[in-house]
């Protein structure tokens, strides 16, 4: 990671740059994209579906910082999505702050959360530390279903906007949203790339690589690995916040296993170790979702034989299927397959495979 | 007085539950380091099988009911030597991509079975014993309690035997101690990983199947729902220790119905402190030698 | 002489993607005991792990002229050799008699022998291999690779941090076996060196640096000094140390 500036790091952030651009310019555009994109760039609902595909973009990177950069292997990262998007929907709901203030007060609670679970569950390694985050995410889970009378129990909680900005409510404003959701994304991006270029980051990856051989160096591998869990925690909150915005509220399947998986599916399907990768899974697995949900229920699906309709009316069925196809021969996921078709071998699409699986010997 | 009694045999019960589960889960990772995630859809799927069965040879006898465990049983037991066979061995230790493989697993099979089955509880019927209560120092207890445990101690002793007076068994001992010095004695370890894949996935099965007796229906999230406490369980037992897994099966059930009943509702989470406290105290858990 | 039982050639090992063996060759005669030498961390256990395919290989390993370096290590192993690994690697657990059943891969005419070498280890079958002394979980590890009928054995440091008395103990049994069967050893005692190797390779650096009789080495202070680091006369105490 030497080579900061080399022409091709240049490259790709003027390429992410002009693809920001595009992205940006959209809600301005009448482009279609049959079967891709359920109608033109510019109306409501298709501005909220790539909305989400952001916002899903971004909770991935958060993710990859997670996993693809520091190595940690959680299944509770829902659980400050959750806190981020029930954090802001009980302030709104429940007393007189206005959007920003209550979001910098989730904000400051997510990140007292984040540290206490983190510094409890980075005492063990491997296995067990996915085990520890998903207990507590569990229990974020739990909470929120079981008191109804707080946090609408299962059937989610609705937005409050007597206190939310003009300009963020409503269908008309669906546009408004999604360049949110844009800067999101780009945000993340940044803080994630400048992560890993820092100091911090650079240990980080060391650990992942060889715990022992920074132990030998004399740093404390707890302190950073604490770090990019807290920041990743507070990325996942940030999106939660505005997604909460984005849906005019939240579920509690938020908070669930499931969703964590979904966000690990995503990274996996991008390319662990690719920040492109994460925001590519992102915005495809969104996409995916949203067009197999549609043929699940379309004629064409419902004409077909028992053993064909049933797989295939079920996304998730399809999506879990490809999940497994892409691990056992796709190593590196779509973003190694184009790095693999396009001749480069970059060192963060190979590294994973090897790395994880000393790492986790070393586990044991 | 006669609800401590109910509240510590309704806990044995759901920790004989939570054993079949976590049975499984902690000789698999002992013996192969794989966290399996699809371990929750052995057992739905061994809970749907056993209900098919007991459906088309109508219901509530006791023969059915003893069918229908042995149904659930094999059918998990095969789907799980399956999945190790087609997937995970193909993934030989290469550990993170095995989860991952399980995860994607547990996913679509949850989905697939929706398609299925349908998203809603199917309710079942068993022997009419199983829905009565017994008298128990004053306790009234529902007699299914009964069956799971002693199903679930059956399962451990014919583990334990099964480990302790079997080639397998003596690999699958060594194993979990010293994967790679096993291999460099000339067997090949990985037939004992289809074997301790069939061995939870019958327990899970089996235990699909005392679930829905237990809980009274069936529906897709049975298994996903047992799983995440069988992984608390396991990591407070000491992953890869069978014994620490009945031991914290126990504690964990009983706890969680005393919480639920004198702490109002609180049960789960005192679950999951009760982890926390474990880990802070013990990083390994209660018999485990490796972190 | 007869044709090697072992040939390594062009071998070279990877643990966690770092290189640990770099491009070894050499030959085990199908006789005696060849002694693998060479300073600490210099590959010597890596190169036996190698050979059984415990580590990632490239390189060519013929046995008995065949090719084995393509295949598992069970494979190789059931082709008759035998492993004895550094730090002994008894499973704890298990009781003296179970490891011993466990090695057994065609119920064992050696066991005669075993017994022979070995009588504490008889008495003491229904014991947990972890409760016992580091000189007895040796001979657990000896016995386990002396129980079949295996055509090389490869013997890491049998003698690593154990009492001279014992010491004295293990060599006999190598000696005993090698009348039977080929051994290649890695060794830091070179006491027990002298007595039993015929042969020796020497590694530095992950290569190898000298191929030559183990008599003609020893009795070469000079020599000895510049390879291993160590007077051959100060042998013992080196044995010891690591």
């Amino acid at each position: 990671m030497k080579r900061v500036t080399s022409t091709r790091q240049w490259m790709w952030w003027i390429v992410g740059g002009v693809v920001a651009a595009f992205a940006a310019i959209l809600p301005m555009l009448n482009l279609s994209i049959p079967g891709v994109l359920p109608g033109a760039t510019y109306l409501p609902g298709t501005l909220q579906l790539l909305a989400v595909a952001m916002l899903f973009a971004s909770l991935a990177l958060s993710y990859h910082l997670l996993f693809g950069t520091a190595g940690l292997l959680s299944f509770g990262h829902a659980l400050y999505f959750g806190l981020g998007a029930y954090g802001v929907g009980l302030l709104l709901k429940n007393t007189t702050l206005s959007l920003v203030p209550a979001i910098a007060l989730t904000i400051a609670a997510v990140i007292c959360v984040a540290y206490l679970v983190g510094a409890l569950s980075l005492r063990v390694t491997g296995i067990s530390f996915a085990m520890v985050t998903l207990a507590f995410a569990q229990a974020g889970n739990v909470l929120v279903r079981r008191n109804p009378q707080i946090t609408g129990g299962d059937e989610g909680l609705q937005l409050h906007t007597d206190n939310v900005p003009q300009f963020l409510i409503g269908v008309l404003n669906t546009r408004n949203l999604y360049w949110v959701a844009l800067g999101v994304l780009v945000v993340v991006f940044v803080i994630v790339t400048c992560f890993e270029h820092s100091r911090a980051g650079h240990v980080v990856t060391a650990i992942r690589e060889n715990e022992l051989r920074v132990r030998v160096l004399g740093l404390r591998p707890f302190g950073v690995k604490l770090v990019a869990f807290v920041i990743a925690s507070v990325l996942a909150a940030v999106v939660g916040i505005v997604h909460l915005l984005l849906q005019s509220g939240v579920t509690p399947s938020a908070t669930s296993s499931d969703f964590t998986l979904t966000i690990l599916v995503i990274v996996v399907l991008g390319g662990v170790g690719s920040r492109w990768g994460a925001v590519v899974g992102g915005i495809v697995y969104t996409l995916l979702d949203q067009r197999l949900t549609a043929l699940a229920s379309s004629d064409a699906i419902a004409a077909l034989p028992p053993i064909l309709r049933i797989p295939l009316s079920e996304p998730l069925f399809i999506l879990g299927t490809l999940f497994i196809l892409v691990v056992m021969f796709l190593p590196g996921g779509i973003a190694g397959a184009l790095g693999r078709v396009g001749g480069r071998s970059r060192r963060s699409l190979v590294a994973p495979g090897v790395t994880e699986r000393d790492r986790l010997e070393d586990a044991e | 007085m006669s609800t401590v009694i109910l509240l510590i045999i309704t806990g044995l019960g759901l920790g004989a539950l939570y054993f079949l589960v976590a049975s499984g889960l902690s000789l698999i990772y002992g013996l192969m380091g794989v966290l399996n995630f699809a371990h929750g859809s052995f057992l739905t799927l061994g809970a749907f099988a056993g209900w098919e069965f007991a459906r088309r040879m109508g219901g509530g006898s006791w023969l059915t009911f003893f069918a229908s465990l042995v149904v659930g049983a094999v059918v998990g037991a095969v789907v799980a030597a399956a999945t190790e066979f087609l997937l995970i061995r193909r993934l030989y230790e290469r550990h993170i991509e095995q989860v991952l493989v399980t995860v994607g697993l547990a996913l679509a099979s949850v989905a697939l079975f929706d398609g299925i089955w349908g998203t809603d509880p199917i309710y079942v019927t068993g022997p009419a014993w199983l829905t009565q209560t017994s008298d128990i120092l004053g306790a009234r207890v529902p007699n299914d309690r009964f069956v799971l445990i002693i199903a679930a101690v059956f399962v451990l002793l014919a583990i334990v035997a099964f480990l302790k007076f079997t080639r397998y068994g003596l690999i699958i001992r060594a194993g979990v101690e010293n994967r790679s010095m096993v291999t460099a004695l000339g067997i090949d370890v990985r037939r004992a990983f289809t074997v301790v894949f069939a061995i939870g996935g019958a327990a899970a099965g089996l235990g699909g199947v005392l679930a829905s007796h237990y809980f009274g229906y069936v529906s897709p999230q049975l298994g996903g729902s047992l799983l995440i406490f069988a992984f608390i369980v396991t990591v407070i037992g000491g992953l890869g220790s069978l014994a620490g897994a009945a031991m914290a099966s126990v504690i964990v059930a009983i706890l969680q119905q005393f919480a639920n009943f004198f702490l109002g509702g609180t049960g789960d989470l005192v679950v999951v402190l009760l982890l926390a406290a474990v880990l802070l105290i013990r990083p390994t858990g209660l018999r485990g030698s490796k972190a | 002489m007869s044709a090697p039982i072992l040939r390594v050639a062009g071998l070279s090992a990877h643990i966690a993607g770092q290189q640990v063996v770099e491009d070894v060759s050499f030959e085990v005669p199908a006789t005696g005991v060849t002694a693998l030498l060479g300073r600490n961390g210099v590959g010597k256990t890596s190169t036996l792990k190698a050979i059984i395919g415990l580590i990632g290989r490239r390189g060519t390993v013929e046995f008995d002229g065949e090719r084995i370096d393509g295949q598992p290590t069970h494979r190789i192993v059931q082709r008759g050799i035998g492993y004895v690994p550094e730090d002994r690697e008894v499973f704890a657990s298990l009781s003296v008699e179970e490891n011993l059943r466990l090695a057994e891969r065609h119920g064992g005419p050696n066991r005669t022998l075993v017994d022979e070498l070995f009588p504490d280890l008889v008495a003491r079958a229904s014991q947990p291999a972890g409760t016992l002394s580091g000189g007895q979980q040796q001979m657990v590890s000896l016995a386990r690779a002396l129980i079949n009928d295996n055509r090389l054995l490869l013997v890491d440091e049998p003698t690593k941090g154990l009492a001279p008395l014992i010491v004295v103990d293990v060599a006999e049994a190598l000696a005993r076996a090698a009348r039977a069967v080929p051994i290649l050893l890695v060794e830091q005692n070179l006491e027990v060196v002298r007595k039993l190797a015929h042969t020796v390779v020497v590694l530095e650096g992950g290569r190898v640096a000298h191929v030559g009789l183990a008599q003609e080495l020893l009795d070469d202070d000079e020599l000895t000094k510049r390879l291993l680091g160590v007077h051959s006369a100060h042998a013992q105490a080196n044995g010891e140390a690591s």
